[in-house]
């Protein structure tokens, strides 16, 4: 499926940490798409890898991790073997991130206006007096009151949702046509997250931007994303539209974080909780990562990894993918 | 038991807590209410809930039900005696049957202490059990939240999240308490396994009849496990009422948007989203009349000087609300379908 929208294509990316004999796979060979003016959401429990796929994406992998991948194609370029200073040119330009905790991401010493200058200073240059009325222009984009005083706060005179707005602005700052969301409303209050994705979304769609969110809220994935990839232990285990992947996940792994939800549950009757928890970098099972947890599981789960099934855009990693009435199929 | 269900094991009237802060060399100090005024009570094995935003007072509310901090003015009862004017020794006692679990299982347990000697440690404190009992009890604990006896000779580090959430809880329940203040205590864990600790919870309500007073920002958590709700804003009660009517019939503007922020995965579980501008006000400068008067977009002059007392209803939830009173408020319900 070749479209001029693809905006990113990520081809069997892997992430490992640790030298030796045995490294740890923090990532394992995953693969997807962005198009451009889509939201993808990347859901997973922690150690699932999602933050560090992104990572890898945005080149901020240090030693002794290692990144390797078929290509990571970005708009017709791969950023796989371009030099340190190409893919700069790329990463902060074309593709922006945020992260999880604005209070620890951005400066304490400098002003938030100073911050999203030197963002503009070393992507697009221009005069201080231009950069200064860029950067106010921003603060009025993401929300923020009075942009002309608030440009002079410091970080500790805000609150977290404005620090996150910052953020945000520093990030659009150059109209990235890809932007890369981290938990970005994980540390903020549930009617702050509102205004938060509210924002994102609306950004998005005004600029065509093409935006992956990473959380481990799949309500919140469910509400705000177009397409979802979920991650266990490092792999894909299941792509699709977030209305079909949350009406009938083929998944056993999804389907079991779904009913794990307290939304799913009848009054207060017992949460069908998964049993056990995601392997760590030593107990990392046999055949499918799933198998001692899932109640589907065969001799043939315990030994064999299994591959994608399903059609192209809805695939899951299962030998027996469940039917639209939650059932595993032969 | 159906008579000791309508007495409240634990209640609170008119609870108050302020804190002069220094606002820098030579000005004045500032007060903040950091609780305003919470009525509240709660019976042996069930569940309240204290929701709201981050600075409401919420766990200003647990330090005070746990006797951490005494409250400035306000009356604290448990089992029928005031807490706040009884002499040392009684309320030492007393205080054992108030047990408090926390937010952060990594913050919480003492990494250089063995798992053994965390259970212990009330024991000895407390008690004058002997060697062998206090390890005969604390392995009974740690079989009764899902544990193994061999756990008991290891340290924090070697457990997962949510295993030592559980060792957080199995700690609570060692000095037999009535009633178990959970301060966020599933915040920090991936939903799989805050399915486990939530099914764990309800387990150990039902087989020790324990009163839980659960402090959670999680809507969708709250909804589950509660059956008081008490939403709080700015260190005042906004809403006051049964998990049925604040989650089927919301009245309070505060509570209405709160629902509505709480993202849900079932398309049928939405309801139109209220956008609240702004954020919570300092509660150093506290605004004049509602609290909530700046974000609202049902606020009217009266809002703005006026201070809305909570108000209970027939067949309802308690609210503070100008709106609600006057019935200005649009009908909304919070489930659709």
């Amino acid at each position: 499926m070749t479209n001029d929208k693809k905006l990113l294509s990520v081809n069997n990316l892997s992430v490992t940490f640790g030298t030796g004999d045995n490294p740890f796979t923090a990532v394992d060979r995953i693969s997807y798409d962005v198009d451009a003016g889509e939201v993808l959401g990347i859901v997973g429990e922690s150690g699932s890898g999602k933050s560090v796929s992104s990572l890898a994406l945005m080149g901020l992998i240090d030693f002794p991790g290692k990144v390797r991948a078929d290509s990571l194609t970005f708009e017709h370029t791969n950023l796989i073997g371009l030099s340190e200073n190409a893919r700069r040119k790329i990463t902060g330009d074309e593709i922006a991130m945020i992260f999880q905790d604005p209070m620890t991401s951005l400066n304490p010493s400098f002003t938030v206006g100073n911050q999203i200058m030197e963002a503009i200073e070393v992507h697009q240059g221009g005069s201080k007096k231009e950069r200064r009325a860029k950067a106010i222009d921003l603060l009025q984009q993401v929300g923020i009151p009075a942009p002309e005083s608030r440009i002079d706060s410091y970080p500790h005179q805000l609150s977290g949702g404005m620090s996150q707005r910052v953020m945000i602005a520093m990030a659009i700052a150059c109209d990235p046509k890809l932007l890369i969301a981290d938990e970005p409303t994980t540390a903020l209050d549930v009617t702050i997250q509102a205004q938060i994705i509210e924002l994102l979304l609306k950004l998005q769609r005004e600029k065509n931007m093409g935006l992956i969110l990473i959380t481990h809220d799949l309500a919140l994935v469910a509400e705000a994303a177009d397409r979802v990839v979920v991650m266990y232990a490092g792999q894909i285990v299941e792509t699709g539209p977030a209305n079909e992947i949350f009406k009938a996940p083929r998944h056993p792994y999804t389907q079991a974080l779904m009913n794990s939800l307290p939304e799913s549950a009848e009054g207060h009757d017992r949460l069908k909780a998964l049993p056990g928890v995601v392997p760590g970098a030593l107990d990392r099972p046999q055949g499918c990562l799933l198998n001692p947890r899932c109640p589907y599981a065969t001799d043939r789960c315990r030994v064999e990894e299994p591959g994608y099934y399903g059609p192209e855009g809805r695939q899951s990693k299962c030998f027996y993918p469940l039917d639209d009435n939650g059932r595993p199929t032969q | 038991m159906t008579e000791q269900r309508t007495q409240p094991i634990m209640s609170g009237i008119g609870l108050k807590q302020y804190y002069q802060v220094s606002q820098g060399f030579m000005k004045p100090k500032g007060t903040v209410k950091a609780l305003d005024g919470i009525d509240f009570s709660v019976e042996a094995g069930k569940t309240l809930a204290v929701v709201g935003e981050s600075g409401c007072g919420k766990s200003t509310l647990a330090r005070l039900l746990t006797m951490i901090e005494r409250p400035t003015t306000g009356e604290l009862n448990f089992d029928g005696t005031n807490l706040l004017t009884l002499d040392r020794e009684t309320a030492r006692e007393l205080r054992q049957r108030i047990q408090i679990i926390f937010q952060n299982p990594y913050g919480s347990l003492n990494p250089r202490k063995k798992v053994g000697t965390i259970l212990e440690e009330p024991l000895v404190i407390n008690t004058k059990l002997s060697k062998e009992e206090r390890k005969e009890k604390a392995i009974s604990l740690l079989q009764k939240v899902g544990l193994k006896p061999e756990h008991y000779d290891r340290y924090p580090h070697m457990f997962s999240g949510g295993q030592r959430q559980r060792i957080a809880i199995a700690r609570g329940l060692m000095m037999n308490p009535k009633v178990v203040v959970a301060d966020e205590p599933v915040s920090a864990l991936d939903v799989s396994v805050q399915a486990q600790v939530l099914n764990l919870m309800m387990d150990l309500q039902k087989e020790l009849g324990l009163a839980y007073v659960f402090i959670s920002h999680d809507l969708s958590v709250v909804e589950h496990i509660a059956d008081k709700v008490l939403v709080m804003y700015l260190g005042k009660v906004v809403e006051y009422g049964s998990t049925e009517q604040i989650f089927g019939t919301p009245q309070h503007p505060y509570t209405r948007a709160l629902l509505s922020s709480t993202p849900r995965i079932d398309p049928e579980h939405r309801i139109e989203k209220i956008r609240l501008q702004g954020e919570l006000p300092s509660p150093l400068n506290p605004p004049s009349g509602c609290a909530f008067h700046g974000r609202c977009e049902f606020a009217n002059d009266r809002c703005r000087v006026e201070t809305p007392q909570l108000i209970a209803r027939e067949g309802a939830a308690s609210v503070a609300c100008f709106g609600v009173d006057e019935g200005r408020l649009p009908y909304l319900s919070a489930r659709v379908g």
